[in-house]
């Protein structure tokens, strides 16, 4: 049952992800994104805190939607969106666009290690977890700048 | 009549100066100070996690934490600072510096050539700390690698760089108390009322500041204008977590993830990798006490 929910609540953000590309709005585009991610976090984090059943399907899934979100996501940052649309965007991704990349890019690598070797245990969301919550850490430390507490 | 009241006035510089030099005069620890604790390494290697040493201290641009070496620029309203070299290397760091060296500095805020240290090294919350603690923080320290490195000086304008007068700042922000438990409360909001308000340092970004940089400790832990620009600091009182459980709060310090499942970013996440590496029950005790602070919002 929460499988069926995480996933259907997953496809409603991407296609309103999608809906909203559609309407060439990338700041609304990448919030959607990161939205999705926290909801895919949950789920990894739910089974880690013994809050949820392990299930091995749901992780894998869980983080096949993190890798997707990572693709081509720094795309979502072109020149002109720096403010506007409420967004917690640090103008440092634009002074350093390199860095911002490749803080992009560690979460697809990260999250494309976890895609080769599927998790099939609690011990490997735990360590998915790990890998996958560094490169967050690692990219909001500098270019996010958190609106409200 | 001039005569008179360039006399009277001259009186009164003197008389001024005098009152500025013995008001700003360097408050230090005397060796009778300190016990004779054999400095315990483990407990030095804790506290060194607990008290973020590394996030200022390290050498930036790498992930080794015990690399001490110093150069991190921190931005602030008087100027930009350059942190020391705190690595045991004699020429660079603090290599040859006594107990008492160390002591003075991360309870009174003086080096060891009587100096003002300026309080973006947060004495004012090292001050509560426990004497042993810092002894064994200090027998840790000396066990790391010296690093070779030429940290310049701060760059502060006319007049945050005169070091004096830090004795007055001083006079007005530090007050020399240590941490009383309160036997009203439990061990462990004892134990995270220590570890927050001590070596923690949490209040330092967390707490509003007054426009001389002094903490504003009647709204403590309530939240303040990021120091280094944009965003705020949140407001992590009982008030400020009404949304976060303990359990929460404790789980954050472990890894980052918020009950939103966001990641903490920003300087939390350098708080986070030093928070990782206290047990399960100083987190537990953190959110404890974080809990227990009314707040006033």
């Amino acid at each position: 049952m929460k499988r069926l929910l995480f996933a259907g609540t997953a496809i409603v953000v991407m296609t309103a992800a999608a809906a909203s590309w559609a309407a060439m709005d990338p700041t609304a585009t990448r919030k959607a994104v990161m939205k999705n991610n926290g909801a895919a976090m949950g789920a990894l984090v739910k089974m880690a805190k013994g809050e949820a059943p392990f299930e091995a399907n749901a992780a894998n899934l869980a983080v096949r939607v993190l890798y997707n979100g990572s693709i081509g996501y720094t795309g979502l940052f072109p020149a002109g969106t720096e403010t506007g649309g409420d967004t917690e965007a640090s103008p440092k991704i634009w002074e350093d666009m390199a860095g911002f990349e490749a803080k992009s890019e560690a979460l697809s690598a990260a999250t494309a290690a976890v895609i080769a070797t599927p998790i099939t245990d609690l011990d490997g969301v735990k360590a998915a977890l790990g890998a996958i919550g560094k490169t967050c850490q690692g990219c909001h430390e500098t270019y996010r700048i958190k609106k409200d507490g | 009549m001039f005569k008179r009241i360039i006399f009277v006035l001259l009186a009164l510089a003197l008389v001024g100066a005098g009152a500025f030099w013995l008001i700003t005069a360097p408050d230090t620890l005397a060796a009778s100070d300190l016990s004779d604790h054999e400095p315990d390494l483990e407990n030095g290697r804790y506290m060194f996690f607990a008290g973020g040493c590394a996030s200022c201290h390290k050498t930036p641009g790498q992930e080794d934490a015990l690399n001490l070496g110093g150069g991190l620029e921190l931005g602030s309203p008087f100027g930009t600072f350059r942190v020391p070299n705190i690595s045991p290397d004699p020429d660079d760091g603090i290599g040859g510096w006594s107990t008492l060296d160390f002591a003075n500095a991360m309870l009174k805020g003086v080096a060891p050539d009587g100096s003002h240290y300026y309080p973006a090294f947060p004495y004012t919350s090292y001050q509560r700390m426990r004497p042993e603690d810092v002894i064994d923080l200090k027998g840790f320290i000396d066990t790391l690698e010296p690093v070779s490195s030429d940290v310049p000086g701060h760059d502060l304008p006319f007049p945050f760089n005169i070091r004096r007068s830090l004795g007055g700042w001083k006079f007005l922000n530090l007050d020399g108390k240590s941490f009383e438990p309160d036997p009203a409360l439990s061990d462990q909001i004892n134990r995270g009322a220590y570890l927050v308000n001590g070596p923690g340092h949490c209040g330092e970004c967390h707490t509003p500041r007054d426009p001389l940089g002094g903490l504003q400790r009647g709204e403590w832990l309530t939240g303040a204008p990021n120091p280094e620009g944009k965003g705020t600091v949140p407001d992590i009182t009982a008030a400020g977590l009404s949304d976060w459980p303990e359990s929460d709060i404790a789980y954050a310090l472990e890894t980052g993830f918020t009950p939103d499942f966001d990641s903490l970013g920003g300087s939390m996440a350098a708080v986070v990798r030093n928070t990782a590496n206290l047990t399960p029950e100083d987190r537990d005790a953190i959110a404890a006490y974080l809990k227990s602070v009314p707040g006033g919002q």
